[in-house]
């Protein structure tokens, strides 16, 4: 039931074929995930392909954000592998993890601002600790990444300052600082507006285009999941493991599986 | 179905709620319209529970231990109705009586018939499906009902657990605590350095107003006190090594390290801990910044440089305090107060005060930063660290300053 396979894999008008051609970018094998005692998900295999908007979805509690604590390095596995680019995460040593767990960006939920400093040196901070920019490089792409994402005038201010929605396009552009080759976004739309909502998935989907960067989206927000998702794996919090991977809208349409088509159809059988 | 108070004009004003109980007469034959065939054969082994009045929350509602009682004499019981004839109006209150009610007919086997009650209260209880039935479905609430009735043989052993947890993370603590200064003597550590100055601005020139005013009150008390006892014997000029020697050596360290750690460290708690909240740490987690290094270690740093520096000021102000109830009360001028003072103080004794106050400054530090690293994720939990970084710190204090006071008189620096 976890195989991709599940799905038929042609005849999907939505299906870009190139991407089975496309290079595994993030892959996880037979993962395990507890806190302390409590299982949160186990058996999780699935692929992250390069250049996709990858979603990992499921109800409220299933342990979305954790699955992307344990790719982004914050979190062990129990059991499984994490493989990064073929290599295995959390089988290396701290040192050469953390080299490429910069590799990642994340935004968070609410956008994990560090609170006492500007916009502008939130997004300096990573620069000034991993490059050997001077200041006012390091200042010139600030700016930049700020504007990037619509904020090309806030960078003088401070996380308290501004609006959710900003603070969350805020965390994407610290999230962009070192030209990450993934991007992690943790439920971009919980508590925005739906306009704003709205174009936070565009940004996804323009920084994708342009950057060529993998995103991958935790998120249960339906209208999000279908705008944006190329892929996506589906987690149940009941049986605490995977039911299905595939493209969102192929699977709503064809699945199986009752608890995904129900998910995606908000509950209700399509006719 | 009657319910609100129009139909109750025959019970003047809506009376108070009550819930009577009645075997029931009509059970079979001419039982209500609604009862099911099940119902009719039950015979004499069915009741009426009469609701009526006023039951809402804001009123005095009838406790269900009275009809708890009434259910057990009436042991044969097999079937329950409802009449709401003379109930006035009615809320939760109601829908939670007869959902409890529910759930003791269920333990005892008897069949609840709610066809005389009316829809709206119907509609209440459907939604919470019986009461129990929904929370073993989520498998969750049972859980806490045990938790909730721990014994005090399983609540010693959790706090012996949660000693030894506690006791490993404050190795940890301390171990990386070294690491990030093995970086910072080496170069390598990785924090800002104007977050370094902001920091040792906050906790130190911020804290000069409420550092000297304590410190000078206490010199003021000492002297007051000195001077009364010393005042018997004519030696009035001795109030000066008294404040003088008091406040050097422990006094201003102390006081300060106190009011740091009020002021200081419970801020870096709560710094510390809303960043945990926030997902902050997690953020520079994720970058590859120890957090160790880059909140831990600048806090450490100023408070080290700025409480010798702050007990210093402590110091002279305590003595000042001093000095000016001599000049009042003790009668001696000032500069025979000065002195004295400088004659009885040596080196030793200020160092004794500045070795201390560097010690009591990296333990307000460290258990502010300790408390804020291990805080939860919730504003409840900020609250927590906070007191708890408070209290940690004045334990450590006093523990060294016991044991600092010891190893002074070993090494002959007392």
């Amino acid at each position: 039931m976890t195989a991709p396979g599940d799905m038929p894999a042609d005849g999907a008008p939505d299906r870009d074929p190139a991407r089975d051609g496309a290079q595994v970018q993030i892959g996880l094998r037979d993962v395990e995930l507890r806190y302390g005692d409590t299982l949160v998900q186990r058996g999780l295999s699935f692929d992250i392909h390069r250049g996709d908007v990858f979603v990992v979805m499921g109800g409220s509690g299933c342990g979305k954000s954790t699955v992307m604590r344990c790719i982004t390095g914050l979190l062990e596995p129990r059991a499984g592998r994490v493989l990064m680019q073929a290599v295995s995460l959390w089988e290396l040593p701290p040192g050469r993890r953390t080299r490429l767990m910069r590799r990642n960006g994340v935004m968070y939920q609410s956008g994990a601002l560090w609170s006492s400093m500007t916009l502008a040196e939130n997004v300096a901070l990573p620069l000034e600790q991993y490059t050997a920019l001077d200041a006012a490089q390091i200042r010139d792409i600030a700016e930049y990444k700020l504007a990037l994402v619509g904020l090309a005038d806030y960078g003088a201010y401070y996380p308290a300052e501004i609006s959710g929605g900003m603070r969350k396009r805020a965390g994407v552009a610290r999230a962009m600082a070192l030209d990450p080759d993934t991007l992690f976004f943790d439920e971009p739309s919980a508590g925005l507006d739906p306009i704003s909502a709205r174009r936070l998935d565009e940004l996804i989907l323009e920084l994708r285009d342009s950057l060529g960067t993998t995103m991958v989206v935790i998120s249960h927000d339906l209208d999000s999941i279908f705008a944006i998702g190329d892929d996506s794996v589906f987690l149940d919090g009941i049986s605490k493991t995977m039911l299905a991977t595939g493209n969102p809208r192929r699977l709503r349409d064809h699945s199986d599986i009752e608890q995904v088509r129900a998910f995606l159809n908000r509950g209700r059988e399509r006719t | 179905m009657s319910a609100g108070p129009a139909a109750n004009t025959h019970h003047p004003p809506p009376g108070a709620a009550s819930a009577d109980f009645r075997p029931d007469p009509a059970e079979s034959g001419t039982s209500t319209p609604a009862a099911n065939a099940q119902s009719a054969n039950a015979g004499a082994t069915g009741a009426v529970i009469h609701f009526a009045g006023s039951w809402r929350l804001e009123r005095p509602l009838p406790s269900l231990d009275t009809l708890r009682a009434t259910l057990q004499r009436h042991g044969a019981l097999q079937q329950l109705r409802f009449d709401t004839s003379r109930l006035a109006d009615w809320d939760s209150g109601l829908a939670a009586y007869v959902a409890a009610l529910q759930r003791l007919c269920e333990q005892q086997g008897i069949h609840c018939e709610l066809d005389g009650l009316p829809a709206g209260l119907r509609a209440l209880l459907a939604l919470t499906g019986g009461g129990q039935r929904r929370n073993a479905e989520e498998g969750i609430a049972g859980e806490h009902v045990e938790e909730s009735r721990s014994t005090f043989v399983r609540r010693f052993g959790l706090d012996i657990i949660d000693l030894f947890r506690s006791t490993g993370e404050i190795m940890a603590f301390f171990g990386e605590g070294v690491i990030a200064l093995r970086r910072f003597l080496h170069g390598r550590a990785r924090f800002r350095r104007s977050e370094l100055w902001l920091i040792i601005q906050e906790s130190g020139a911020d804290a000069l107003p409420i550092v000297g005013l304590v410190s000078f009150l206490v010199g003021m008390i000492l002297g007051y006190i000195g001077d009364q006892q010393l005042a018997q014997f004519g030696v009035r000029i001795y109030v000066a090594d008294l404040v003088g020697l008091g406040t050097v050596i422990q006094m201003g360290a102390l006081i300060t390290a106190i009011v740091m750690a009020g002021r200081t460290g419970a801020a870096f708690a709560a710094q510390i801990g809303t960043m945990q909240v926030n997902e902050e740490i997690d953020a520079l987690r994720t970058l590859g910044i120890s957090p160790m290094e880059f909140l831990v270690l600048p806090r450490m740093l100023a408070l080290i440089l700025m409480t010798p520096l702050l007990a210093i000021y402590a110091d002279l102000l305590g003595i000042l305090g001093g000095a000016f109830v001599g000049t009042t009360i003790g009668g001696l001028t000032l500069t025979a107060y000065l002195i004295q003072t400088q004659s009885a103080i040596a080196w030793n004794h200020i160092a004794q005060g500045l070795i201390s106050a560097t010690v009591y400054g990296a333990i307000v530090a460290a258990s502010g930063c300790l408390r804020g690293m291990q805080c939860g994720r919730s504003a409840a939990a900020v609250g927590q660290a906070t007191t708890s970084a408070v209290v940690t710190a004045i334990v450590f204090i006093t523990i060294a300053a016991a044991v600092l006071t010891i190893l002074f008189d070993a090494v002959g620096l007392s």
